[in-house]
């Protein structure tokens, strides 16, 4: 191995093959059968549970804790997915510290909640390692149902659609499904190709069908999938980024935090994927976090987040800005870039201190300038390529109820429709919602 | 998918979990609210005679046995059978039979042992359409000091009397609900079924002073600085109810009769425990009191997964599977020896099966440098107590000596065959031939 960390430019192999496996192992291991116990105990089955409420899915919390309580195991994880069908996902990548678990009732008693997160994992887990998929489908009812994207919010929608006995379509620009599950999430949260695994035991089911390759707006038009099918779900995700607009973004090893990110999910060998030895990352979102904590994890030997506004203003939660901490990652907040510095390549970026004035975010003259070989851009991704007629509203396409667009046949639901944070489990739940309106509607209509 | 319905003595229900009466089956609205949860049948709240209404206390009526975390392992209450009036009861039970014909609703009677007294009820019970009588001969407090409850329950010529009665003057099932507080629960049983009960179902709760206020002096709960002794159920009281309804499903008077089992069932393994002992259906209050009428979800997916996995189609075809399992000690296999092992992976070194084994056993432990802690096979006698004690689930086990091998404890060979005590030598009643 010759890279090291202070190697400079973008090369691959900083670190060696046993380093970086133990960087990129499990964030949480998964709890043994005795550290379950021992946290399924804590649960006070509270009656109309907050933790529910605050569930995006309303998981039946306290349900399925006291069935691995009662060694049920996979009755739990039954209860978990009749909620939530990607609950073993969720399990991993849910901003817990924001959503149940900080509703917890023992987070007020002694801050300490009910680790409802990794008792998920637990239960999901169990089902499927026995290759149990619990769910078997209605008689099939002979309507077509196309579902544009493979992600959260697709999966869901499908999978509720086929146990209906509809039969499901799914399309996707991309090679494989999962969408950000597959191409997005931080490595540590879903390690060991569990997202292409969950979604084979999601299409268990039967009745859905997945083409790939298949974008909407290129291989397929709206209007040609409202003729063929009896409704159509759209659940593409936010495939624009944001762009910086600041001068010298065009530098060589400037690049899209999300691409970066899907490049290394999508690496063979993480002793090939190159990093900066000086990574500097502009956003202060999960993906300006996770680029960060995963360049240094791959042997960046420095870097640094740089976010505009102040660190409560993060949508990365304190538990994210702690890990990326831990890691090494440093973060300034209150500064925005004015310039990217370079020839051939970027090697450095130069910042002001912004001020928070009536008027919004100024930037003050005090400026202050970073080594770098790379920059990551996460400010954000926005909607691309949805067909024209949809009505968008902030941005996203519109939405009423459970997901009902202005073109009546199309639902939407998840990063693409607006409401919801940008969380897999409010895709989840949207998407399952849809399902049910849309299986509703059409059951109306075929008596 | 197992088949959790229910027919315990012609009484129908969707599955078997049944709550128990006391407060939970105390008025229409609770009961409405258990049926809508998913509870598979309901023994309504205690009824009297026609009259002025039982009266309660009106202070404290629960004591409480918390365990860690302030868990509750076991309730006990001075609280009497319904305190609203029979027609009340009778009314909301008919409303509450018709609005939900699919599932069990049984009343529980308690009325002066007097043949006049049952023969004037029956009757108003059988109007409310409800599907069974439960009698009450149970409770140890207040009522029994009346005659009735489990002053009655004592007596074995009283029950039989009793249940003669109901057989005579009323066409639904009877089941007799037995008091605990008795040496020798078979010989209520038996004379219940000698009256002709078509059921038993027990336990009622264990006469039992929870703890005392140290500083008023006042057992509790405490009204007004004295306290009363009153029935403990809960989890606590499991193993006492488990053996009493082994004890009828193998006793040859009672072999076979119906049973009901209750007494601390909180899961689904509770039940099938009861279930597998000879119950034909089983009875819930201090579980549904503890955690409210949601844990039912928890109960029957439990048990249906459960009965999936072993392949049991139906509750009937658990009921007594266990029963021929349960004998007398004289005829437990003295060949079969064990011995304790520890599984030093899963370990943590704490020391309490030493503590325990060392003190107050057979200083079977040892304990090594590094805290390294070992069975001494030429010691332990394998009576369970580190397995017991020792805080991390499945790390000691008990194994089984191969025959053929030593047992380093007594120097003997470990024998093959199944031999107990009434074959030992060193039993003097014992049958041996040579
Ligand atoms: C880097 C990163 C990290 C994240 N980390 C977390 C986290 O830890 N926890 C969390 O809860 N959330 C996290 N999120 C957010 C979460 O991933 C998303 O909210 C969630 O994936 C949204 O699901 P979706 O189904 O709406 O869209 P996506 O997951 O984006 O899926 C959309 C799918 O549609 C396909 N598609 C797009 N356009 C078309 C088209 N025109 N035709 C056909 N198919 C198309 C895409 O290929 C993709 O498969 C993260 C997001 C990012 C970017
Ligand atoms: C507060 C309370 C009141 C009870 N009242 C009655 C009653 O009126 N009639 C009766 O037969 N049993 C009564 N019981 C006993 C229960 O029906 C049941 O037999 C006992 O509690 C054991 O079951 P458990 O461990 O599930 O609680 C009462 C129990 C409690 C806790
Ligand atoms: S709030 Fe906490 S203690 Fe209460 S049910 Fe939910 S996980 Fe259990
Ligand atoms: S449980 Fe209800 S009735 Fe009983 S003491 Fe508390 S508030 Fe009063
Ligand atoms: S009690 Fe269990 S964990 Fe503790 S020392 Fe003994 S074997 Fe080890």
């Amino acid at each position: 191995m010759s890279n090291t960390p202070r190697t400079p430019g973008v090369v691959p192999g900083r670190l060696d093959r046993d380093a970086l496996s133990l960087n990129f192992g499990d964030l949480h291991p998964p709890l043994d059968d005795h550290e379950a116990m021992v946290a399924a105990d804590r649960c006070y089955f509270c009656f109309d549970a907050p933790c529910v409420t605050a569930c995006p899915t309303s998981i039946d919390i306290p349900l399925f804790i006291r069935q691995i309580q009662a060694d049920n195991p996979g009755g739990a994880a039954k209860t978990i997915f009749e909620a939530n069908i990607l609950g073993g996902m969720c399990a991993r990548v849910c901003p817990t510290e924001q959503l149940c678990e900080e509703a917890c009732v023992r987070e007020a008693a002694e801050g300490r909640p009910v680790q409802i997160g990794r008792l998920q994992r637990y239960a999901t887990d169990t089902l499927m390692a026995a290759g149990v998929h619990p769910f078997t489908r209605a008689a099939p009812t002979g309507k077509r149902i196309a579902v544009v994207g493979a992600g959260p919010a697709g999966l869901a929608c499908a999978h509720r659609l086929a146990l209906h006995g509809h039969d499901v379509v799914m399309f996707d620009a991309k090679e494989k499904p999962g969408g950000l599950n597959e191409y997005g999430i931080a490595s540590y949260k879903t390690v060991e190709g569990f997202a292409q695994a969950e979604v084979e035991w999601l299409m268990q089911i039967g009745g859905i069908e997945l083409r790939t390759g298949q974008r909407l707006g290129h291989e397929l038009t709206l209007d040609d999938l409202r003729g063929e099918y009896d409704a159509v779900f759209l659940g593409v995700g936010l495939a624009g980024v944001n762009a910086l607009r600041t001068e010298g973004e065009e530098h060589a090893h400037v690049r899209d935090a999300v691409d970066f990110i899907g490049e290394l999910r999508q690496s063979p060998d993480l002793t090939r994927m190159a990093v900066g030895r000086d990574v500097v990352v502009i956003g202060g979102g999960m993906t300006a976090v996770d680029a960060a904590v995963q360049s240094k994890l791959l042997g960046a030997e420095s870097v640094t987040l740089v976010y505009r506004r102040g660190r409560e203003a993060m949508s990365a939660s304190s538990f994210e800005q702690d890990l990326a901490a831990s890691k090494g990652v440093r973060i300034i907040s209150g500064a925005a870039p004015v310039r990217l510095i370079g020839d051939a390549h970027v090697a450095g970026v130069e910042f002001a201190y912004t001020q928070d004035g009536p008027d919004g975010l100024r930037l003050s003259d005090e400026t202050f300038t970073l080594k770098a070989d790379q920059v990551l851009k996460a400010i954000g991704q926005h909607l691309d390529g949805v067909p024209g007629g949809l009505d968008l509203e902030g941005l996203k396409i519109a939405v009423q109820g459970p997901g009902r667009t202005s073109v009546p046949g199309v639902w939407a639901g998840g990063d693409c429709a607006r409401g919801g944070d940008d969380l897999t489990v409010t895709a989840v739940k949207e998407g399952r919602d849809a399902a049910e309106d849309i299986h509703a509607l059409l059951s109306r209509a075929g008596r | 998918m197992a088949d959790l319905s229910t027919n315990f003595v012609g009484i129908k229900s969707p599955n078997p979990f049944w709550l128990a009466s006391a407060p939970p089956t105390d008025k229409e609205y609770n009961v409405r609210r258990a049926f809508e949860a998913g509870w598979g049948g309901v023994v309504w709240k205690t009824l009297g005679e026609e009259g002025p209404p039982i009266v309660n206390v009106n202070g404290p009526r629960y004591g409480v046995i918390h365990g860690a975390d302030r868990r509750v392992l076991g309730i006990n209450n001075i609280e009497l059978i319904t305190d609203r009036p029979l027609q009340t009861n009778l009314d909301e039970m008919a409303r509450v039979k018709r609005d939900f014909p699919d599932r069990a609703l049984i009343a529980s009677i308690m009325v002066p042992c007097e043949e006049h007294a049952w023969k004037a009820i029956l009757p108003r019970v059988e109007d409310t359409g409800c599907d069974g009588i439960e009698l009450n001969f149970g409770c140890p407090h207040g009522m029994s000091e009346r005659g009735m409850g489990s002053a009655v329950g004592q007596v074995p010529e009283y029950i039989q009397m009793v249940a003669e009665w109901c057989k005579a003057y009323t066409y639904l099932p009877v089941i007799v609900k037995l008091t605990p507080n008795i040496t020798d629960i078979r010989y209520p049983a038996r004379a219940a079924k000698r009256g002709g009960a078509d059921a038993v179902s027990l336990i009622n709760t264990i006469s039992s002073i929870t703890s005392v206020n140290l500083d008023t002096m006042s057992p509790e709960p405490s009204i007004d600085g004295k306290g009363s002794h009153g029935g403990y159920c809960g989890p606590a009281v499991k193993p006492i109810a488990l053996n009493m309804v082994a004890e009828i499903a193998r006793d040859d008077e009672t072999r076979g009769l119906p049973i009901s089992g209750i007494g601390g069932v909180t899961t689904w393994r509770d039940a099938a425990e009861f279930l597998s002992l000879g119950a034909g259906s089983v009875q819930v209050c201090t579980a549904a009191m503890v955690y409210g009428f949601g844990i039912i979800k928890e109960m029957t997916a439990g048990l249906s997964d459960w009965m999936d996995e072993k392949g049991y189609t139906s509750v009937s075809k658990v009921t007594g599977r266990a029963v021929p399992n349960v004998t007398d000690w004289q005829y437990l296999n003295l060949n079969f020896v064990t011995k304790a092992r520890i599984d030093q992976d899963l370990c943590i070194k704490c020391g309490r099966c030493y503590a325990a084994c060392e003190d107050t056993s057979h200083q079977a432990i040892a304990i090594n440098p590094g805290r390294v802690f070992e069975v001494k096979d030429d010691e332990c006698v394998a009576c369970n107590l580190c397995i017991d004690v020792c805080p991390v689930e499945d790390c000691i086990t008990m194994e089984r000596l191969a025959p053929g091998t030593v047992d380093p404890r007594t120097g003997r060979r470990v024998e093959a065959n199944y031999a107990n005590w009434t074959t030992h030598p060193n039993n003097p009643m014992s049958k041996a031939a040579e």
